[in-house]
């Protein structure tokens, strides 16, 4: 039995550098930064004060105040993208395909705001103050729950959680829903709001964040000599996964082809990968070995390259192991060196970046790579985009925990 | 200074994102200002907060009005 194919059909996002698809995306391939300092709490007394904030997001736009005000801005971020995309893709449900048609879009923090604020309730006035909506407004699933309800989907509905690789593990997963039969759309993707007293000191108690304070917009700078650590940033990013013939048959557009996707674990440090990439290398193999294709194939990798000392070098490693003689000519760039990271929205925002790369035959920059640290060889599309072929796009996601995830884009023949 | 009657209905409106012309006195909660059983329990915490009130459990499921949250608050004050 051959494999039902699976194809992409509706984009949405918001990230720092805009509020949508197009807005987004003019900025990144003009490797506009969308850094700067933290502005919704007090960060004085913090090592790191700036971030990758959505800015001006205006939540009635996609619900009414009512329903806003009972989810946590992560989710309403996922459902801004969901609507997005589901608009994008013109996709109509009736009766008839509601069951066909599921969600698998996670987080990969959750609703720490209404956590934080719960809590302080609980503390200052007793457990009859937490709000009714505190445990529905904040757990991680509430974006596929909330957007089914919205539409009607009455297909899978999931929410994986894989720390930073949550929004790749969903989409490959949602892929392969599609490919077995469980369903004939799937939305998928992640969203995160975790710039929050308790998520910034948290990542920042564990050594991962950029302190570059004085020159926010240079923070973000995978395999510079100068990096320090990642970026921290919130967003949101969703596509319309769709079984191939199902698109065609009813004239839908079509990105790209979501040809493969692989998984690996590195067993190996809570946070930290093992130097020589071999988990990141599995993953890619994996995914390049569902695909159908040869590592010589792929045009371009969008890295997850976070700018931590261990985990850029670490990817390099990788991608040299997997494509052999084929690095030299491959480009692979960091778009988080002009949003940061959006951990569990960072694989879905960043597939739609390789999605996009095929369509526009560009490879987006990364930006601040003024001088390649040691081993730090290949070509990072340093400062400025480069047009050129793009038929095979590969995206990478590495998570704490040691959880991998890579997808692999073709252009549709 | 606002009165009982217009202080609950205020924050009714507020709490269950409707215009304040629909929260009539005799306006169910559910039936026609289009709340949920969560609603209701975020709209007792409202009005505890508002009029600095503790409203026994037991009592809060009988407000289902706005008349009767009005008569609640007037008889507790």
């Amino acid at each position: 039995m051959s494999r039902r194919r699976v194809v992409v059909t509706g984009l949405g996002m918001l990230t720092p550098v805009g509020n949508s698809v197009k807005e987004t995306w003019d900025n990144i391939v003009n490797g506009k930064s969308g850094i700067g300092p933290i502005e919704h709490f007090d960060v004085s007394s913090y090592n790191t004060r700036f971030g990758g904030s959505v800015k001006d997001f205006d939540a009635s736009a996609y619900m009414n105040p009512k329903d806003a005000r009972k989810m946590d801005l992560f989710i309403q971020y996922g459902m801004a993208a969901g609507i997005q995309a589901i608009e994008d893709s013109g996709l109509e449900v009736n009766e008839a395909n509601a069951g066909r048609i599921g969600l698998a879009i996670g987080s990969g923090i959750g609703g720490l705001p209404m956590i934080e604020k719960n809590h302080t309730l609980l503390e200052k006035s007793g457990p009859r103050k937490i709000s009714p909506f505190f445990v529905p407004g904040s757990i991680i699933n509430m974006i596929a729950g909330n957007l089914s309800i919205k539409y009607g989907f009455k297909g899978p509905n999931i929410a994986i959680v894989t720390a930073c690789t949550t929004g790749t593990h969903n989409i490959g997963s949602a892929a392969r829903m599609i490919a077995y039969g469980d369903a004939d759309v799937m939305l998928a993707g992640g969203a995160e709001m975790a710039t929050t007293p308790l998520g910034l000191g948290g990542f920042s108690a564990a050594r991962a964040l950029s302190t570059r304070n004085d020159e926010p917009q240079a923070a973000s700078r995978p395999w510079d000599q100068d990096r320090d650590g990642f970026v921290l940033s919130d967003g949101a990013g969703i596509l319309v996964l769709e079984e191939y013939e199902h698109a065609k048959a009813r004239g839908a557009e079509i990105y790209a082809e979501l040809a493969g996707f692989g998984m690996s674990g590195d067993a190996y440090h809570m946070t930290a990968p093992p130097e020589d990439g071999s988990g990141a290398a599995a993953s890619m193999r994996n995914a390049i070995n569902d695909s159908g294709l040869n590592p010589d194939q792929v045009d371009y990798i969008n890295a997850h390259g976070t700018s931590t000392p261990a985990g850029d070098i670490a990817e390099s490693n990788a991608a040299k192991q997997v494509l052999g003689a084929a690095a030299d000519k491959v480009r692979m760039s960091s778009t988080k060196s002009m949003i940061g990271h959006l951990l569990g929205a960072a694989g879905s925002v960043e597939a739609i970046f390789s999605v996009l790369a095929i369509r526009d035959q560009v490879a987006p920059p990364t930006i601040n790579l003024d001088n390649p640290s040691e081993g730090c060889d290949l070509n990072y599309v340093a400062h400025t985009a480069q047009q050129t072929e793009i038929d095979v796009a590969m995206s990478n996601s590495f998570g704490f925990g040691g959880t991998n995830g890579t997808l692999v884009f073709k252009r549709l023949s | 200074m606002s009165t009982i009657e217009e202080r609950v209905k205020k924050i009714v409106a507020e709490q269950l994102g409707v215009k304040e012309e629909e929260v009539t006195s005799e306006a169910s909660f559910v039936e026609d200002l289009g709340a949920d059983s969560l609603d209701t329990v975020e709209l007792v915490m409202a009005l505890e907060e508002e009029f600095e009130t503790e409203i026994p459990d037991e009592e809060a499921e009988k407000i289902t009005t706005v008349k009767l949250a009005i008569e609640y608050v007037e008889a507790n004050q």
